[in-house]
């Protein structure tokens, strides 16, 4: 340990009651409101879909009070199909911006980052404050967008042109639906800037003495990454979403083409690309996916390696692939627009790489199953919902190979096959990976430990809920289910209905599981049980040597000087079964990557 | 001759590892001995880290509207072509000015603080070591103000944003650089006011001309893009 007295300190401990927890400065507060915010932002996405589930399955059954939510989406409790659509675009934006992308990355990464690399904070703490507001706002705004004028907009998260930019002529919500969607979105992109900045600045500038790129945690390398494709993804998403509020609010023709007739109405629009928005879009669309997924890799990585006493079969090459990842992400988009009407040999450009993309995964997935081989895992929540997220990675993933090719893609897209994909491998995968971050760092957060017995119900329920829904998506989709519709009225959608009925059943199902999670959560803030110590995992990395929970500048009067890689565990002739990287202990048979 | 009235400031004129903001470097590694006084620290401030890594974002953002403008321009059938206002070129040479006078006051600012007397002038180059920020700052609000006057101009031609598509680029582009430069202004601002209050930090400054530069050589770009597409 070296004497704190060598470090700029960024700024004093707060003392007003604002300034602690309300416009906090502090990494580890704004971690904190990213958390409580993506939970908020989960139930309400996690409503939507009970209700659109619902619907789906039993159509003509009222659901009671949802007239309070819209008079002319729900009249008699049954909502239309414009608002099935509607919410439907609400749910999707709601978990991936706000869930999938402020819980693994945004939440964890704030709280666990400065610690992990041995930092007082991030290195700009203004702007680490006004990312989260930023972000809120933004979250507000979309809200909003519920109770005004026709509803939200129903155009799917993606907002796909020419619905998106036509006005109120698109249907309820795509006048002022999608202006209130744009801005929510625009404003988002500025708050995640405004995050990757920090995050990058303090992975490169802010480690402790002896902290080298390569002695950082799996999850810091992942958040470091997840904060690079960041900074290029969301900065290329706002400006799509200002020329997409400009088509509405300044009359300019975008996206529009000439003498467009909808609902009988000529278009005063002229000229513009419908599939400009597309290219654009999925130029952070696909980042996206990672930028969702990335932080979760990191989470589990770090968790399995606690818990199975052992480290990574190769540090290096998990860093390695998680970037190749990161690069290879901008150049698949264009497999999200096989179907768009672009030059079909541009399909072929973009399907090799998407085909490349796997072997990164594959790797990442084969070091993670040649590590847990013959280790002796221990069991609990956290380590339960680590492997929850390989299975689900690998399930998701593996349909992925046939939608990288276009000629099963023609077939496929636009189908629950689609759905059940990308709800496996980004959806459930991302949230396991929150999971088992909250029953991993929930001490350390908090001082307290989560009840392992409900950590473990929570799972199995969520595991097997989560296949049961998800992957009769699959078959709906060879069976010819096209996604987005509201209602099964067609010859060959009729037969489907009861494997709908099935998945509805065991949505409801999942989604009571996570009502245990959220019970468990909120009980163990206040009365669980105080954790033992400040290292209740044995794990070795920075934020479990430092106090419970960690001090306002991380390290109290001492900063961390670091000796050793980040997962020394059963490190032959060592002391114990793990050696911290804070440990000055001299080891013969060191497993170094540095 | 005239004397330094500023206090010297409490500034580092290059990092020194005692107010080393993190340690940890390229090579930095703890050797097995625990012997700390072999660790380097080489990691600059982050301030200099971070301006990079918001030049790249805005880089990505107007690379976005640049691709935009381009295939936008390529599929249409109503694409106006028009003549950029002439006062754009007045202001190109504006904004080149201010980085001139920008450098001149870095240098400036780069002796006071190292509080060097350059008796070649015979003059102290130390007093009011503001004056060419000063100057800097009204470039920059030249600058806008011209721009303002390129928009007014069009608009009382009758083109506003939605004329064409070809105009509606033009307002985008220009009018997101404009809040760009208002960003390098207030930057400007900060630092005119922490150099009077001494406590400008070096890695302040230099971020702060980085960003400036930027803005120069980003509006000479977007001229040269709106010249050949509009």
């Amino acid at each position: 340990m070296h004497d704190m007295s060598a470090h700029a300190v960024q700024h004093g401990a707060p003392t007003s009651f604002i300034r602690k927890h309300v416009f906090s400065l502090d990494h580890k507060v704004i971690g904190k409101q990213y958390y409580a915010l993506a939970l908020l932002a989960a139930l309400i996405g996690m409503v939507l879909s009970w209700i659109m589930r619902i619907h789906l399955a039993f159509g003509s059954y009222a659901i009671p009070g949802l007239h309070l939510l819209s008079k002319t989406g729900a009249p008699g409790n049954v909502m239309t199909p414009e608002y099935y659509l509607q919410l439907m675009t609400m749910h999707g934006t709601i978990m991936v911006f706000f869930v999938l992308t402020t819980a693994p990355f945004a939440a964890f990464g704030n709280f666990f980052l400065p610690i992990q690399v041995g930092a007082e904070d991030m290195p700009f703490p203004h702007f680490n404050m006004m990312s989260f507001w930023v972000t809120f706002v933004a979250f507000l705004v979309l809200v909003a967008s519920f109770f005004t004028g026709t509803g939200p907009t129903l155009g799917g998260w993606t907002q796909y042109a020419p619905l998106s930019a036509i006005g109120d002529a698109g249907g309820p919500g795509e006048g002022l639906g999608v202006v209130l969607w744009g801005s929510s979105i625009a404003l988002f992109c500025i708050g995640q800037l405004l995050g990757s900045l920090n995050f990058i600045t303090t992975t490169l500038d802010m480690r402790t003495k002896g902290m080298s790129l390569m002695r950082l945690p799996l999850s810091a390398w992942a958040w470091f990454i997840t904060s690079l494709m960041g900074l290029t993804a969301f900065a290329v998403l706002m400006p799509a979403c200002i020329l997409l509020i400009l088509d509405h609010v300044a009359g300019t023709s975008f996206f529009v083409a000439s003498n467009l007739v909808i609902n009988d109405q000529l278009l005063p629009h002229s000229g513009g690309s419908t599939l400009l928005w597309q290219h654009l879009f999925w130029f952070f669309g696909h980042p996206e996916v990672y930028i969702a997924i990335v932080p979760g890799m990191g989470i589990v990585s770090h968790v399995l390696v606690t818990n199975m006493r052992r480290p990574m079969l190769s540090h290096r090459v998990l860093i390695y692939s998680m970037g190749a990842l990161a690069v290879l992400s901008y150049m698949v988009y264009g497999h999200h627009m096989f179907v768009s009407g672009m030059n079909p040999f541009s399909s072929l450009a973009f399907s090799f790489p998407t085909l490349v993309i796997t072997i990164p995964s594959t790797i990442i997935v084969l070091i993670w199953l040649g590590s847990l081989y013959g280790a002796k895992l221990r069991i609990n929540s956290a380590s339960l919902f680590s492997l929850g997220f390989v299975s689900m990675f690998i399930s998701g993933g593996v349909s992925g190979f046939f939608l990288a090719q276009p000629s099963i893609d023609i077939m496929l897209h636009a189908t629950y096959f689609v759905v059940g994909h990308f709800h496996l491998v980004m959806g459930v995968a991302a949230m396991f990976g929150i999971f088992a971050g909250t029953y991993f760092w929930f001490p350390k957060m908090t001082g307290r430990m989560m009840n392992e017995t409900l950590g473990k119900v929570h799972f199995w329920m969520s595991f097997v809920g989560a296949y049961c829904i998800f992957m009769p998506f699959h078959y709906l989709g060879i069976a010819g289910n096209v996604r987005r519709y509201q209602a099964f009225t067609d010859d060959y959608l009729i037969p489907l209905i009861p494997v709908h009925k099935f998945i509805t059943i065991a949505a409801l199902f999942t989604g009571f599981a996570q009502l245990i999670f959220l019970y468990n959560l909120i009980h163990s803030r206040f009365w669980g049980e105080i954790a033992p110590n400040d290292n209740p995992w044995q794990g070795t990395s920075l934020e479990w040597s430092t106090a419970t929970p960690p001090p306002h500048n991380n390290f109290g009067d001492k900063m961390p000087v670091v000796y050793h890689d980040p997962y020394q565990y059963s490190v032959e002739g060592a002391s114990s079964d793990y050696v911290m990287q804070t440990s000055p202990e001299h080891l013969k048979n060191v497993i170094d990557e540095k | 001759m005239a004397t330094t009235v500023h206090e010297p400031p409490k500034i580092e004129p290059r990092r020194s590892p005692d107010q080393a903001y993190g340690n940890g470097g390229w090579r930095s590694l703890v050797p097995a001995d625990g012997d700390l006084r072999q660790v380097k620290d080489s990691s600059p401030p982050p301030a200099s880290t971070g301006i990079w890594v918001i030049l790249a974002s805005i880089t990505m953002t107007f690379a976005a509207f640049s691709s935009a403008l381009i295939v936008r321009q390529g599929a249409a059938t109503d694409w106006r072509h028009f003549t950029l206002p002439s006062v754009l070129y007045l202001n190109t040479l504006v904004i080149v000015a201010s980085s001139i006078t920008l450098e001149i006051s870095r240098r400036r600012i780069a002796t006071f603080m190292g509080g060097v007397q350059d008796q070649d002038q015979g003059k102290d180059r130390t007093a009011n070591p503001a004056r060419w920020l000063y100057v800097t700052l009204f470039l920059g609000l030249l600058f806008v103000a011209g721009q303002t006057f390129a928009w007014l101009q069009l608009k009382s031609q009758g083109f506003g944003l939605a004329s064409n598509v070809s105009y509606s680029f033009f307002y985008v582009l220009t009018v997101a650089h404009a809040l760009h430069v208002f960003g390098g202004l207030s930057a400007l601002t900060r630092v005119i006011r922490k150099l009077n209050r001494s406590v400008l930090r070096r890695s302040t400054l230099d971020a702060t001309s980085h960003y400036w530069h930027f803005m120069g050589v980003l509006w000479l770009y977007l001229l040269l893009l709106l010249w050949m597409k509009l």
